[in-house]
């Protein structure tokens, strides 16, 4: 190495230090302590017990376990697909010739910025099973006894997807940006050809914006197994019947409410675990469909 | 057909828009309501206040019920009621026990309510005092004025406690993680986009694979480090971390220095510059946008931020006002939703504000984060 290359290597370490200093105490260290307190009992109190694979093999008998885990694949089976559907329909219609198109993108967007906390408050008034609001609209559709919503375990989750829908937002900004980014050329030379809009929809719109289609749905999925603060503040310990009991609640109360460190830590990788298996699928299985302009 | 097109396409447009905003006018709404108001069904969407004219002089009133068929309002002892003239028989009022057997009572009439379906009665009864005899009136005298409850604020901030010592935590906590994340973002980013060094790209793969990690894969241990640390039931864990730039912040700053062309830099160092000054004096000031984007991001994580507040914070007096507003709820929650949604309102509409003057780095910092990601 010349004195030159050693100088810029001091250099760029040097810039990139608080990166590094981070790596090795915020991400390195946990990892690393986190696969150990795995295999230990540990109530943060007392060492760490090592037990070996006892977390893990706990959890296939622990039924709270199991109820969690699918509670939330249901949780983001329905609500995943039902955010990217709706929030491409709605950037597909702010890309057409609208007049306040970003009056419109700020009021769509506006609901995925409100605090969760109070998000969670306004949906909990809203869902109330006598005053809510949302009984009340019910009415007008003839819906005489409706749902309890937040009271009753087969309407928990239902509540929960419905409010997920309301803070898709981010998602809706992403898709109208990569729609106006898609050439207007393509759509004129399909004009001459005659196609309707689902063809050109079908044929050049999506694959135009695969990228970005992947992209939402692998956010979505790492996001919406991980829910937490809606859930936890509206529901307490996962509503009446566990029904609404989500994986990382039921991680978080072992952690800090049960003091079983080492099984939150198994849970933990367990749920990285399944985000990376679920990604890994959804990547398989999309990848011929993806169209990468710049290749 | 085309301006089929466009109805189609604006009332799906305009429907939309108004489910999404509803919720946030209903918190608005509800929090400048009184209690009682909360609880109509059909909801009261504007608030009001009722009166009656009482010689030139206004009295406020509550309302109680409003009456559409005939009634009597009889006197029994102490007691004073509303009953429907049906149970009445020749002054008597009949009751039916058990067996299904009729009883005539004794009870003084104090006075008729003729039905009236098209102009009901009003049951009403002063604001001013509790203990005041309920009377009932036609509704057409009892006149309604638009009239929010600002005062519900302020018992909301009263009910909350310690809610300007929230305020200055969770600003505190913004302040400090917006220099925190900028800085050493940036710097980072610098070292992985305009130098040139050995392993460069390698250590950036490694840096984007960290990304991989979900947050509960670190909770547990992070908890303890900074437990060992003495840190639990202060602030420092919720920002010092911010201080060793996380790694998407950093991708995000390096797509923006690399689009700066090298030219700039170069000739910087021909006249002697060095690379802190060219980072500084050059880069920075080109990159603003882009630094705005990620401060704006993290002011709104931490302002929002519930799960780290929940586990490193212990004496209320520490709390952020995310973690406030949850810990009001469930002292307070269930009945007083007037006051949850004034304080609701008090927590988002900051950061409402914040969105319509900044919006443009918003909508585009979101779109940057998708496209380029």
């Amino acid at each position: 190495m010349t004195r030159g290359e050693r100088n810029t290597l001091f250099l760029g370490l040097a810039f990139v230090s608080p990166w590094i200093i981070g790596f090795l105490l915020l991400t390195l260290f946990p990892v690393c302590a986190s696969i150990y307190y795995s295999f230990c009992d540990y109530d943060v109190l007392s060492k760490p017990v090592w037990v070996g694979a006892l977390n893990y093999s706990d959890m296939l008998t622990d039924g709270v376990f199991w109820k969690s885990l699918t509670n939330t694949l249901y949780f983001a089976a329905i609500s995943l697909p039902l955010g990217m559907l709706f929030s491409l329909l709605v950037a597909v219609l702010l890309n057409q010739q609208v007049v306040c198109r970003s009056g419109f993108r700020a009021i769509f967007f506006l609901p995925s910025l409100i605090p969760v906390v109070a998000g969670a408050m306004i949906w909990l008034w809203i869902l109330n099973g006598n005053f809510g609001l949302l009984n009340y609209a019910l009415s007008f559709l003839g819906i005489d006894n409706p749902p309890q919503w937040l009271a009753d375990p087969a309407w928990t989750k239902p509540a929960l997807i419905l409010m997920s829908v309301w803070g898709v937002g981010n998602t809706i900004v992403i898709y109208l940006a990569a729609l106006q980014d898609v050439p207007r050329s393509l759509y004129e030379s399909a004009d001459i050809d005659g196609g309707g809009f689902w063809v050109k929809f079908r044929h050049i719109t999506v694959p135009m914006i695969s990228p970005v289609i992947y992209f939402n749905l692998i956010m979505g999925i790492i996001g919406s197994l991980q829910v937490f603060a809606q859930p936890f503040i509206m529901l307490g310990g996962g509503g009446p019947d566990r029904s609404a009991l989500f994986y990382a609640v039921y991680l978080y109360q072992n952690a800090f409410e049960y003091r079983q460190m080492g099984y939150a830590c198994a849970m933990a990788w367990v749920l990285f675990l399944i985000i990376l298996l679920l990604t890994w699928v959804a990547t398989r299985s999309t990848r011929s469909l993806i169209y990468y302009a710049g290749e | 057909m085309n301006v089929l097109k466009k109805i189609v396409i604006y009332a799906l447009l305009l429907s939309g828009s108004a489910v999404f905003l509803l919720p946030l006018i209903w918190m608005i709404s509800t929090g400048l309501k009184p209690i009682d108001q909360t609880m109509s069904m059909p909801p009261t969407w504007i608030p009001y206040r009722l009166f009656i004219e009482e010689d030139g002089e206004r009295i406020e009133v509550r309302a109680e019920e409003s009456i559409e068929t005939a009634s009597f309002i009889i006197r029994e002892g102490e007691d004073r009621r509303i009953v429907p003239a049906s149970s009445l028989k020749d002054g008597q009022m009949m009751l039916r026990n058990v067996e299904g057997n009729e009883t005539a009572v004794d009870i003084e009439i104090v006075q008729e309510i003729p039905a009236s379906p098209d102009a009901p009665w009003a049951q009403i009864r002063p604001v001013s005092d509790e203990d005041a005899e309920w009377t009932v009136v036609p509704q057409s005298v009892v006149i309604r004025t638009i009239a929010p409850r600002w005062s519900n604020f302020t018992r909301a901030i009263a009910a909350m406690k310690f809610f300007w010592l929230y305020l200055k935590n969770t600003l505190l906590l913004c302040f400090l993680t917006v220099i925190g994340t900028v800085s050493s973002s940036a710097m980072a980013a610098y070292g992985f986009s305009r130098i040139q060094w050995r392993g460069r790209n390698q250590v950036f793969v490694l840096a984007l694979a960290t990304m991989m990690i979900p947050f509960p894969v670190t909770m547990v241990p992070m908890y303890c480090l900074y437990r060992w640390l003495g840190w639990i039931g202060t602030l420092r864990p919720l920002w010092v971390g911010t201080f060793f730039a996380g790694a998407f912040n950093v991708f995000l700053l390096r797509q923006f220095f690399m689009s700066i062309p090298k030219d700039l830099s170069d000739a910087a160092r021909i006249d002697g510059c060095s690379e802190f000054r060219i980072f500084l004096q050059i880069i920075i000031p080109l990159c603003r946008p882009a630094l705005m984007v990620v401060g704006l991001f993290q002011f709104m994580g931490t302002w929002n931020d519930f799960l780290g507040p929940l586990i490193y914070l212990t004496d209320q007096k520490d709390f952020t006002l995310a973690l406030g507003l949850q810990f009001f709820q469930s002292q307070h929650g269930g009945t007083e939703w007037h006051y949850l949604m004034a304080a609701s309102t008090l927590v988002a509409l900051p950061i409402i504000i914040l969105f319509f003057f900044t919006q443009k780095s918003f909508i585009e910092g979101i779109s940057m984060t998708g496209l380029k990601g």
